[in-house]
């Protein structure tokens, strides 16, 4: 009998700390998924971050780093320059990357590091506790948002997807979703691009993959699978926004 | 050769092929001279968006098992102590050099040992520490970065070089040694890809349970315990039949020399201890000059930092005080003679 | 010997070249020296002082305090580092730039209108080049061949067709020096 459905060799088998209904787990299972497709396990570096991904070192089965909170695309700057050879990525939560480490992706990109970033966008703060998200919408509930994300004091939620795409050290920019099979499948192939992209040393690529978080957002698991469809998308369009070398891939 | 670029060459000697680094004065000749050099021989010269990432570009390089280093002052030596404590934490080698300047707050550019504290405290969050070097002198700073770079990977930890900006436009002559070899450990631990190693190497300093905190703490308690007694290094200069005796470290340590002299000439029995390693502090050698009626006077570009640890050293066998000049003054020869006069006829504490 | 120089100006005037020049000359030869610059924040027309100190021992310390020779180029070097100097020590006035007198006594002062010397060679610029011959004369701490031979060192290369007319300069100034001591000594014996 042939074994259709197994752990991918670069996830570890330990269960995950995350709360049912989390999408990280699936966008974990993407990333192995695709480092074994690519049979660059024994090349591939990755750098964690802070938040709910803090843990992402131990579920990976590859080399990893811990990066403090927002500087990972720093810490895979340095590890990249050392090792131009390897596969560098980093997974970042929306507050690590787009809030404290705003500074770091952006400069990354801007510099065409060859580096790849798996950017996790669910609209919070898990780890934390449920506090607003830079990328947490307009009228959305959140410990610090408790009567709705107010424009006025809050501003508004960020694009990092909109931002890179002028930039010309960006090669690969994504948004995809984690919210039905269909988008999953679409989301693997982004991530598989944008490793591609890196090995083939084109430049910086970032994923952005829309996530749930159903504990943060009071919502039962299947409720906030809608609610990303209904709220996230229209604000956060999925796309290709940017591959460089077009079809070549 | 310029202190600046004695760093500079001192560190590619000691086999650096990686600066990242961010523009701040006192300390930008450093880096203009390694934009230059490391292409030359190989290396990379990576001018970061800011200090923050600078440290962490250090983190990661690091942890693929290079030589790296990065540069800084007061205000970006700062922004770089949350890196510091990662670096410290998942116990990575680099070495980075402070050139001092005067705070706190944006301060002014003048030289300073007013991050004596910070250096040799921890100065990041968490239970660590940073080996510590103070030269004084061009030459120094040349063998001191060969040195630094060998004690991190030895004990695979961040090491501080502090020096100011007086130091670093200093010119005097500097005998390259070459005869040192460098001999890089092999870093089997190092983050390369498991390709190149047994199993998965984790670079880390995360304990989420705290008895594996603790364990962690411990750990790196026993290496701090390690280095303690055994890099300990200072030099003395007229110390023979000294009733007064100066504690300085870098261009404080130089202007007090020329004290010991001045004094010396006068007949007044004045000796001077130069701590090199600040941390790890040479407590034992000051432990042991203390004692019989001697008096110590510190000698520091700041309010009293380096006192705390002499007081200590000594352990109540003699009084500690402190002379120091702030905001970039240097402390002058003859205010210190008169202040080590007043002390040797009695004076006491003002 | 122990010869502790205090040149002082503004950025621009070359003082800060003129102590490299004088360090570079007593590494040639075997000297212990030591060299600090001291500088305001402007990046362009403000103070730039250096200390030279030239050894035949290890030199403890590179800030100079006490001079025993001070260069000023400008009236506000002059009121600010004059009492500064050792008594008996040597002020170099470039009288072209300093129009107030030097108050002390028991101090040498040395006075020469640099700017004219350097316009009649030729070349303003060199103005520093007759101050460091008469320096170098005065200290007779390293020969003004050596320092000669610095020059290429300091200047950067695109500068080196210089060389001639800076070395005719601190010949120049070695001149005036030589002089002045006769006349000095003139002075004394009379």
């Amino acid at each position: 009998m042939k074994k259709m459905f197994s752990r991918p060799k670069s996830l570890k088998d330990i269960p995950f700390h995350y709360c049912p209904g989390c999408t990280h787990g699936i966008a974990h299972r993407l990333v192995a998924e695709v480092i074994d497709e690519l049979d660059i396990r024994g090349t591939t570096i990755g750098v964690g971050s802070v938040g709910c991904s803090f843990s992402t070192i131990s579920y990976f089965d590859i080399d990893m780093l811990q990066g403090s909170h927002g500087r990972g695309p720093a810490v895979a700057t340095g590890l990249k320059r050392v090792l131009p050879d390897r596969v560098v990525f980093t997974y970042q939560g929306d507050g690590d990357l787009a809030a404290i480490g705003t500074g770091e992706f952006i400069h990354a990109a801007t510099r065409g590091e060859n580096i790849t970033c798996i950017y996790i966008n669910n609209a919070v703060y898990g780890m934390t506790g449920g506090q607003m998200a830079p990328t947490t919408l307009l009228g959305q509930k959140t410990k610090t948002t408790p009567f709705g994300r107010d424009k006025d004091v809050s501003g508004f939620p960020i694009k990092v997807c909109e931002i890179l795409t002028p930039l010309e050290g960006a090669a690969y920019v994504a948004r995809v979703a984690l919210h039905n099979p269909k988008s999953i499948i679409k989301a693997k192939k982004s991530i598989k691009k944008a490793f591609e992209i890196q090995i083939k040393g084109l430049g910086f690529s970032l994923v952005e993959l829309l996530s749930t978080c159903p504990t943060n957002w009071g919502m039962s698991p299947l409720e906030a699978v809608k609610w990303l469809e209904e709220k996230m998308i229209p604000y956060y369009p999925l796309g290709e926004y940017k591959t460089c070398g077009g079809g070549d891939l | 050769m310029k202190g600046n670029d004695a760093i500079g060459e001192g560190a590619v000697r000691a086999g650096c092929r990686y600066f990242f680094g961010y523009p701040i004065t006192p300390q930008s000749e450093l880096t203009h001279y390694l934009a230059k050099r490391l292409p030359e021989v190989g290396g990379l010269f990576l001018q970061a968006e800011s200090e923050v990432a600078s440290i962490n570009m250090v983190y990661g390089a690091s942890a693929a098992g290079a030589r790296v280093m990065t540069s800084s002052s007061g205000p970006g030596i700062s922004l770089m102590q949350e890196g510091l404590s990662y670096l410290a934490g998942a116990e990575l080698p680099c070495v980075v050099v402070n050139m001092m300047r005067g705070g706190p707050g944006l301060g002014n550019i003048a030289p300073s040992q007013a991050d004596y504290f910070q250096a040799t405290k921890g100065g990041g969050h968490g239970d660590y520490r940073l080996i510590v070097l103070a030269p004084n002198s061009v030459q120094e700073l040349f063998d001191m970065m060969l040195k630094a770079f060998d004690l991190a990977d030895k004990y695979r930890n961040p090491v501080m070089v502090m020096a100011d900006g007086i130091m670093g436009q200093m010119m005097e002559p500097v005998i390259i040694r070459d005869e040192y070899e460098v001999q890089i450990p092999p870093k089997p631990w190092a983050a390369t890809g498991m390709a190149y190693h047994e199993g998965k190497n984790l670079i880390n300093s995360c304990y989420v349970i705290p008895d594996e905190m603790e364990i962690h703490n411990l750990e790196l308690q026993k290496k701090y315990n390690e280095i303690r007694p055994r890099e300990q290094v200072c030099e003395d200069f007229m110390l023979e039949g000294a009733e007064v005796v100066l504690v300085a470290f870098g261009t404080a340590s130089r202007i007090c020399m020329k004290v010991v002299e001045k004094a010396r000439d006068k007949g007044i029995p004045v000796g001077l201890i130069r701590p090199i390693t600040l941390w790890p502090f040479p407590e034992k050698y000051i432990g042991e000059a203390a004692g019989g009626d001697k008096i110590f006077l510190t000698v520091e570009m700041n309010m009293g930092q380096m006192i705390e640890d002499v007081k200590l050293a000594v352990n109540g066998k003699a009084p500690v005080y402190h002379y120091g000049r702030l905001g970039g003054i240097l402390p002058d020869a003859r205010d210190v003679l008169t202040e080590v006069e007043r002390l040797y006829r009695g004076g006491g504490a003002r | 010997m122990l010869e502790e120089i205090y040149i002082a100006g503004f950025g621009g005037q070359g003082t800060l070249s003129t102590g490299q020049l004088l360090a570079h000359a007593a590494l040639k030869e075997g000297k212990h020296v030591s060299y600090a610059p001291f500088y305001g924040v402007e990046k362009r027309g403000g103070v730039a002082n250096c200390a030279v100190t030239i050894s035949d021992r290890r030199i403890s310390s590179p800030i100079v305090t006490e001079p025993t020779i001070l260069v000023v180029m400008n009236n506000t070097s002059l009121e600010r580092f004059e009492k500064s100097v050792v008594s008996g020590g040597l002020i170099i006035v470039n009288s072209s730039l300093v129009d107030i007198p030097v108050q002390r006594d028991d101090v040498n002062v040395f006075s020469i209108r640099a700017n004219e010397e350097a316009e009649a060679l030729g070349d303003p610029m060199v103005a520093v080049n007759i101050i460091l011959g008469a320096l170098v004369e005065f200290a007779g701490a390293v020969s003004i061949e050596s320092v000669a031979e610095s020059l290429k060192e300091v200047l950067p290369e695109r500068r080196h067709g210089m060389i001639p007319i800076n070395v005719k300069a601190l010949e120049r100034g070695s001149k005036l020096a030589r002089e002045y001591n006769i006349s000095k000594k003139a002075n004394i014996t009379g």
